[in-house]
């Protein structure tokens, strides 16, 4: 027999530094005190986020979460909760009146993340289909396959209001409604699984945990718009999920819900996957359908649109993984459940890949309408080692920074735009004080000069324009002029570029020209990086009076250009010194000048 | 597996829940739940395996299944590992090296105590809760 409760005190760094530790003793005295040893055991556990409102004390069974615990309520705590059995309720948390926004009710009210579309993940076997159908699988195509009109389906989804998740959020049953109502001999289903955004693995972790998803929504997207015929695109580069969705493509036909004759109907649909060598531009629409075809992946003027001249040109829609995912869901939950869900405009959840300076990494899936705070402090547990937030970075190479000020802003489609960032397909990078706004813009345009495809002349030439003016000014040979330059090739690409890739390319510098101008000023006027990230504004150098001889930074330096005798200052070689910083992060004394 | 019908499906998806609510319920069988997603998998989800493998046959725990499943998402946690057993609250251990996975099979699957420092909040509520019928 296990014991009647378990206390689990939080172990983070963040409720460590706030006498999580005296709690956990405290805690343990009291438990041995009041004789429960045998019933209740008090454990230490690993960052449970919410670090700003910790320390943190869950109870189980009963899932209670506590908040802002002091040792002394150690007493109380075991007294009223385990003894008397009554939750302590001024330290329950409570849900801040800023989140009130469309919420499910039977959704127990500390959770941080609702999760549609990343349900199965983590739960099921993905290479298990029978486990995906115990959980509701393959019900929506049933439901599609014997019960509802095509018109049904699509009526269902525009009272859903889903959007694509891909990106530019485009209402999905228009996509699916315009290639119904098409001419065409064949249609096709297209799946894109070319993620590509640096940071961004929502796709991946979907295809990887739960493929059946997908393959059923392609499938119910087929019978809709009249199609039977499926292509999923993907990166090579994602050979788990690959293998993954071969398997899960084989079980499916194995057990006719793909093939002929889907469940002894008179619908037959097949998925095939395509392989992409990993080029950004692929992602784009009309050259991803190229890349499918066997062309060059390069973009073509729009319209007409895919769902009119698509794959071979023929009607095509084209949906991103997780919008994909979100429709089986909706179909058996019903439109009315869903549009419960987020914002006004916004409707149902997204899934952000949380990366950069946080502590909690990893795949969060809020409401629409969550705001970015929720997302960093609570969920994310704010940003390690007691650095200052400065901004996140959202939609990749094709977005832009949110900053402090920013920080309540609820996410959605609408809001991002107003802000110069995008949705994207859901990267957010978080960066601190230590990262350096000019810097990181130069790394997002090194990206998008790679991988410009070269076809169309904005793109191509404003692209490295832009990235020359931007390496001219980390190395402190800006001029003033520079700035309103960017600009005006910036407007000019967003303007003339013939695909997404290079009308959003110049937003990474746009949006930091509207935050950080200040910081650009401070690299073209002064010649000064305030982050100390551009190493051809800095130096480092140890200041004799402060340096002890410690030898640390000698010894973390990673090209040994550091030297001198034991107990005696030390010397930094300027010559061979490559400005990494780490005997400025090292030193305990302040000898290490950044300058 | 022949082709199934929409009666076959039907029969099928209730007999597969009920197994699996069986497992809840009754739980008969102790299960171990590794995510292997690509981000497990590179924080070592391979060796986690492994070492349970090992670990459940040394102490000839054969009620024990050991399954995979894809990634929770707790990035900074992995690799993770999900214990479901009778008398035991369902608990996401993190940062499971083979080290761990030792004592998670030694104190919690035989002695029943948590273990310290490796406990992680679940991401979210399940969303299919509820809606059996």
């Amino acid at each position: 027999m296990g014991f009647q409760h378990y206390i689990l005190v939080c172990g983070g760094t963040g409720c460590e530094s706030n006498k999580a530790d005296e709690i956990f003793r405290h805690l343990i005295r009291e438990v041995e005190e009041q004789k429960l040893d045998e019933k209740v055991q008090v454990v230490k556990t690993g960052c449970f986020g919410f670090c700003a409102q910790g320390p943190i004390v869950k109870i189980l069974p009963e899932e209670s979460f506590y908040v802002n615990v002091v040792p002394d309520d150690a007493q109380e705590l075991v007294t009223e909760h385990i003894v008397k059995g009554r939750p302590v309720e001024r330290l329950l948390y409570r849900e801040a009146d800023s989140k009130k926004h469309a919420r499910v009710d039977d959704i127990s009210f500390y959770q941080k993340q609702f999760r549609i579309v990343l349900r199965n993940c983590g739960f099921i076997n993905p290479e298990e289909i029978s486990e995906y159908i115990a959980r509701d699988g393959y019900a929506a195509l049933e439901k599609v396959l014997f019960e509802m009109a095509p018109e049904q389906v699509i009526d269902e989804l525009k009272s859903s209001g889903l959007r694509g998740r891909g990106g530019a959020g485009y209402p999905t049953w228009m996509k699916w409604n315009f290639t119904r109502g098409a001419e065409g001999e064949r249609k096709y289903v297209v799946c894109n699984a070319d993620e590509g955004d640096p940071g961004a693995y929502m796709d991946r972790s979907i295809l990887e945990g739960d493929p059946h998803s997908v393959l059923e929504a392609m499938a119910i997207c087929g019978r809709t718009i009249g199609a039977d015929k499926g292509y999923i695109y993907i990166r090579a580069e994602y050979p788990l999920a690959i293998g993954r969705l071969e398997r899960a493509i084989a079980q499916a036909k194995e057990y006719g819900l793909l093939g002929e004759g889907i469940l002894g109907s008179d619908f037959s649909f097949d998925v095939e996957l395509r392989l992409g060598a990993g080029a950004f531009v692929c992602g784009e629409e009309t050259a991803l359908l190229a890349s499918i075809e066997g062309e060059r992946g390069m973009p073509r003027p729009r319209p007409p649109f895919p769902s009119v001249k698509g794959l071979w040109g023929m009607p095509t829609v084209i949906n991103n993984v997780e919008t994909f995912a979100n429709i089986p869901v909706i179909l058996v939950r019903g439109a009315e459940w869903f549009g419960r869900i987020g914002t006004e405009e916004s409707k149902g959840t997204k899934v952000f890949a949380l990366t950069g300076k946080i502590k909690n990494s990893g795949l969060v899936e809020v409401p629409m309408g969550t705001p970015l705070r929720d997302i960093v402090y609570n969920i994310g547990g704010g940003i390690p080692d007691g650095k200052q937030f400065k901004a996140v970075q959202t939609g990749g190479p094709s977005g832009g920074v949110i900053t402090a000020e920013h920080l309540d802003t609820p996410i959605d489609y609408e809001h991002l735009q107003e802000l110069g960032s995008i949705m994207g397909s859901g990267g957010m990078i978080v960066m601190d004080e230590t990262d350096c706004m000019v810097d990181v813009t130069k790394f997002y345009l090194d990206f998008t000069v790679e991988e410009s495809c070269g076809k169309c002349a904005p793109c191509r030439v404003g692209g490295r324009k832009l990235h020359n003016i931007l390496t001219r000014i980390s190395k402190g040979q800006g001029v003033p002029e520079d700035i309103d330059k960017m600009r005006r090739i910036g407007r000019a690409m967003t303007k003339a570029s013939l695909c997404g890739l290079g009308q959003t390319a110049p937003n990474p510098i746009l949006s930091t020209l509207r935050f950080f101008q200040a910081e650009y000023d401070a690299h073209i006027n002064d010649s000064l990086c305030p982050a100390g990230k551009c190493k051809d504004l800095v130096h480092f150098e140890i200041i004799t009076e402060n340096c002890i001889g410690c030898g640390l930074c000698a010894r973390r330096c990673p090209v040994l250009c550091i030297s001198g005798e034991r107990r005696q200052p030390h010397e930094i070689d300027q010559e061979r010194c490559i400005k990494c910083g780490e005997c400025f992060a090292v030193c305990k004394f302040n000898a290490v000048l950044r300058a | 597996m022949a082709k199934m019908t929409l009666d076959d499906l039907r029969k099928l998806r209730d007999a597969k829940r009920r197994e699996l609510d069986m497992r809840d319920a009754e739980n008969k069988t102790i299960q171990v739940i590794v995510g292997m997603g690509t981000s497990g998998i590179a924080a070592g989800a391979k060796d986690t395996l492994a070492a349970f493998l090992t670990e459940l046959e040394q102490h000839g725990l054969s009620n024990v299944s050991l399954r995979q499943t894809g990634s929770l998402g707790l990035d900074h946690a992995e690799p993770t590992v999900e214990v479901r057993m009778s008398d035991m609250p369902t608990v996401i251990y993190g940062k499971v090296t083979p080290e761990i996975a030792e004592k998670i099979v030694r104190k919690h699957i035989l002695g029943k105590t948590l273990v310290n420092d490796h406990i992680y909040d679940r991401p979210a509520a399940d969303i299919m809760e509820g809606t059996k019928e």
